[in-house]
């Protein structure tokens, strides 16, 4: 059972994992980042999202700033010696000691319709059935409710959306008629959590506005 | 500590500049950050993060992970020790050596400790891989409500750095600052009640927690002070806060109730409209109006002005 989800914001950045110290965002949105939307609307265990296809609704702009940033991680080491301590001293991290500046080029006023489906894991109990999962995924997108609020490709973009739902027509897509046809190269598809967190990589083809995910994955994906 | 927070918000905060930059761009020589396409002024969303970080440290008991400059004073340290003092080694025994338990217990003990994490998140993987706590607030870009002007100012100052410069230039260098005459933002921000009260996934952060976050975000600016700040101030912040975890209604929908509106001579005109182009700048806070739409309000959504 399908579900499509309308998805704008004012930025995006979906980073491209060969340019993420100074964050370059792909072309278009990954099925990837789709599914973390529509996860951070509904999901449990006993599902896994997976999303068809992608239909571009806006022209492809990018826009660039530079943000001061932390080039430091939380050491998980430091932490735990800091709790056998029973003291936080020193476990503090200075900024400005730390400090990266890094610029990125972030898409601007994006909007998409994300076409998906589910499918059941083996960790769905008896109580668990695609129709209740469905029902409870279409009654949070249409009231606006959501578990966390889900963002396009990092948080601080955060994502408006809405359901379309089954029938309705879909956004006018804004488009100009020579950019419907693209070619985005090798994008990520997905993390491949099963096999030891490995990126999947497909040759993203736009036809006529829509990336047709699974027609992309069966010409061949990588790892 | 009370208990987590229990229900969806989002909030829209408004706050403006006099003569000052509000947040500098790196990447333009520190002037204030635009949006290039439309000239509205932009502050981003980690600056905002930092003040509120800032305040959090200054006002309350409650510590800071990502701390600007020194650390914490060392006074701190001992109301920790009164708190928990059972995290001793005896603990560390009873702990089972699976990697993620220890994971888990580390993540909540850093959410237990530390105000930020706690709020906002943290990635913690080095070694053990404790993975990330992504905190229930985000905070968005804010925007300017109309395109700014920023002005470059050059100043003197009457001494020199070095004794060549001194020399040169007479014992005078010339500096320059970026200011805003004056702008309007407005930012979105949310805060999601799962991530704060979720049973695995909830970093613990309270309804003490939330009181200070809106008590930093209506005062963080008057403890921000500096010569390239100007005069900015909290004008307004508007709480949408929804009965359920999940929310009741459309983020963007409650939003778009919120709107400003240009007050000039005591007509109001809708921004960017036909004519406003012709209006005299705005420079005070009184140069606009903020309304909000209570009418029709979905039903479990309150709202809240503080």
């Amino acid at each position: 059972m399908g579900i499509r989800l309308h998805v704008w914001g004012e930025r995006a950045c979906f980073t491209r994992p060969e340019l993420k110290v100074e964050r370059v965002s792909y072309d278009v949105i990954t099925p990837s980042a789709a599914r973390g939307i529509l996860e951070a609307i509904h999901w449990k265990p006993a599902i896994r999202w997976h999303v068809d296809r992608i239909h571009v609704l806006r022209p492809i702009r990018f826009q660039s700033f530079r943000r001061n940033e932390v080039g430091a991680k939380i050491s998980a080491r430091n932490a735990a010696s800091a709790m056998e301590r029973g003291t936080t001293q020193g476990l503090g991290l200075a900024v400005d000691e730390n400090r990266q500046q890094r610029a990125t080029l972030a898409l601007i006023d994006v909007a998409y319709v994300i076409e998906a489906h589910f499918t059941l894991t083996d960790r769905a109990g008896p109580e668990d059935s695609a129709a209740k999962h469905i029902s409870m995924f279409n009654r949070r997108a249409e009231q606006g409710q959501c578990f966390h609020r889900p963002c396009l490709g990092t948080r601080e973009f955060a994502a408006d959306f809405a359901l379309v739902p089954e029938g309705g027509a879909l956004p006018v897509c804004e488009l100009a008629s020579d950019k419907r046809d693209q070619d985005f190269g090798w994008m990520l598809h997905d993390i491949d959590f099963d096999h030891g967190n490995t990126s999947r990589f497909y040759r993203a083809m736009m036809r006529d506005g829509v990336i047709d995910v699974n027609a992309c994955l069966a010409e061949g994906s990588a790892r | 500590m009370s208990t987590p927070v229990t229900n969806r918000y989002e909030f829209v905060l408004f706050f403006d500049v006099t003569n000052g930059n509000p947040n500098g761009d790196p990447d333009a020589g520190n002037m204030p950050r635009l949006d290039p396409e439309t000239n509205q002024g932009l502050v981003s969303d980690v600056a905002l993060k930092r003040k509120v970080r800032n305040y959090v440290a200054l006002a309350s008991g409650n510590r800071i992970y990502m701390t600007e400059g020194s650390t914490l004073n060392l006074h701190h340290d001992e109301a920790w020790k009164a708190v928990m003092p059972e995290v001793t080694k005896a603990d560390e025994k009873k702990k089972l050596p699976k990697e993620e338990a220890k994971a888990r217990a580390l993540t909540q003990w850093m959410c237990a400790n530390f105000w930020d994490i706690r709020t906002f998140g943290a990635v913690m993987s080095t070694g053990v891989n404790a993975g990330q706590v992504r905190g229930p607030v985000q905070f968005s870009f804010a925007r300017s409500v109309e395109p700014i002007l920023p002005l470059e100012v050059s100043i003197t100052r009457m001494a020199a750095t070095t004794e060549a410069d001194a020399e040169a230039k007479g014992g005078r260098t010339m500096g320059r600052k970026h200011i805003v005459p004056y702008g309007l933002y407005r930012a979105h921000g949310y805060v999601s009640a799962p991530l704060a009260s979720h049973p695995s996934k909830g970093t613990g952060f309270s309804e003490d927690d939330l009181e200070l976050l809106w008590q930093a975000l209506d005062q963080m600016f008057d403890h921000d002070r500096s010569a390239a700040r100007g005069e900015m101030a909290t004008r307004k912040l508007i709480l949408f806060r929804h009965d359920s975890a999940l929310g009741n209604a459309r983020a963007q929908s409650l939003f778009d109730r919120v709107s400003v509106e240009r007050i000039y001579q005591g007509q109001p005109y809708v921004i960017g409209s036909e004519g406003t182009g012709n209006l005299p700048p705005a420079r005070h806070w009184s140069d606009y109006r903020v309304s909000i739409d209570r009418a029709d309000l979905p039903q479990g959504v309150e709202i809240i002005e503080r």
